[in-house]
């Protein structure tokens, strides 16, 4: 049990360094974040909190829920983008290779207020 | 042969999404005596829309339809590019909008019309009222030598076109010769031409990877509400002005919201294109006219 814990962290560990260049990817759902979090909740038809601040270079972990439809999270200019599945909590690992103001938007069709559901993100020194 | 059509009517088509003629396209050459026929491109007609873009709401389309039955010479098929209806939640009211647009465009004289789904008809129930009025939601004919390709990347409400209908692309090219004339119809462009606007689809260079090989595709799109221009290698993308509302250009406004009507020029932002080539040597000539003559 011990050895299983141990080899699922150091392939967690390997996984990270493989990934880690890409700035961004989809985090397993039972993995236990020991960076930041910061839980975004969607809705039809904007994300809570519209608004986040990270600092360059620090990974956060982005934690999405969405309270009725399939929705999307979509921050192109990190390459950062994730599906928001109903019942579940999707983790997306994001590290910030620079500073700016950046829109995330939704991705999925979701209804009639979709084209104004989007929001932005904040990156300083 | 462009010159047989009456300049004039050409410019009756305000908010027309584009004309195109066969001879515009590459790998397209007319055998001698052989008529030109062009095909006229609508988009986003956003049946339903109601707001301060357009005061004119409940009358664009109407207009459209009668200015392309005005045209002398008459198009060989019209193409409705997507977005035939604005979104609504209500099912109910997404099929009396589907079958409000259909009596209105039963108007075109035109015998052969064409649709294809955008994403405000068929990304919150997969196609599937879209379907009930119009059938599928991707499919090819061929008309005059050129191999037609309707491609969705709408009914799936994540942008993407899907393996299931990649496969069967794929399976539709094999068949044809690299230097087919092929033009293919979208709703979303198939490039990322700004995916900060939702201006993307997901797996469409999925799509246009396979497209490459064959040396004479060009791409017609909406989703814009504007006209655009672009090349994914030898591939021409053209983006058609939609007739409901102009939209701004890729990040040139803080959002994607319409651009106000103005009073002053009305269907400022709504016009049409005209694309000819000369067959004989395959160059392309895109031509652009505003709304309403200056």
């Amino acid at each position: 049990m011990i050895f299983a814990k141990k080899a699922s962290r150091i392939i967690a560990a390997a996984l990270v360094a493989t990934l880690g260049s890409l700035g961004a990817y989809v985090v397993a759902q039972s993995a236990e974040p020991k960076e930041k979090v910061i839980k975004i909740t969607a809705k039809k038809f904007n994300y809570t909190p519209g608004t986040v601040t990270l600092k360059k270079g620090v990974p956060v972990i982005l934690e999405f829920r969405t309270q009725d439809v399939l929705m999307g999270f979509n921050l192109p200019d990190f390459n950062a983008r994730a599906d928001i599945v109903p019942g579940k909590t999707t983790r997306l690992r994001l590290v910030p290779d620079k500073t700016g103001t950046f829109v995330f938007l939704c991705d999925v069709f979701c209804g009639t207020g979709h084209e104004e559901m989007n929001g932005k993100l904040t990156v300083v020194d | 042969m462009i010159n047989e059509i009456n300049r004039r009517d050409f410019l009756k088509l305000a908010g027309l999404g584009g004309v195109v003629f066969a001879s515009g396209l590459p790998g397209v050459t007319l055998a001698a005596g052989q008529d030109d026929f062009y095909f006229v491109q609508l988009s986003d007609t956003h049946w339903g829309f109601e707001g301060p873009p357009n005061p004119d709401a409940k009358g664009t389309l109407k207009k459209a339809v009668a200015a392309v039955n005005s045209l002398e010479r008459q198009p060989d098929f019209v193409m409705f590019t997507g977005d035939l209806t604005h979104t609504t939640d209500n099912p109910v009211e997404r099929r009396k909008r589907l079958s409000e647009f259909k009596d209105i465009v039963k108007e075109l004289k035109v015998k052969t019309v064409r649709f294809m789904p955008g994403e405000h008809d068929a990304s919150l129930d997969n196609g599937k009222a879209f379907q009930e009025f119009f059938g599928a939601t991707h499919y090819t004919f061929d008309h005059q030598g050129v191999h037609f390709i309707v491609l969705d990347n709408v009914s799936d409400p994540r942008a993407a076109i899907g393996d299931e209908q990649l496969k069967w692309l794929a399976a539709d090219l094999k068949q044809l010769k690299n230097d087919a004339p092929i033009v293919v119809f979208t709703h979303r462009p198939l490039f990322d031409l700004y995916p900060q606007w939702d201006w993307a689809t997901r797996d469409g260079a999925k799509a246009v990877d396979m497209l490459m090989p064959y040396k004479n595709v060009t791409v017609f799109y909406g989703h814009i509400h504007q006209e655009h221009h672009h090349k994914t290698g030898h591939i021409a993308h053209h983006a058609a002005k939609g007739l409901m509302f102009p939209l701004p250009e890729a990040g040139k406004a803080p959002t994607r919201a319409p651009i106000p009507w103005d009073p002053a020029q009305p269907y400022k932002g709504l016009g049409f294109r005209e694309v000819d080539t000369d067959s004989k040597t395959a160059e392309t000539k895109i031509t652009e006219f505003p709304v309403v003559k200056a």
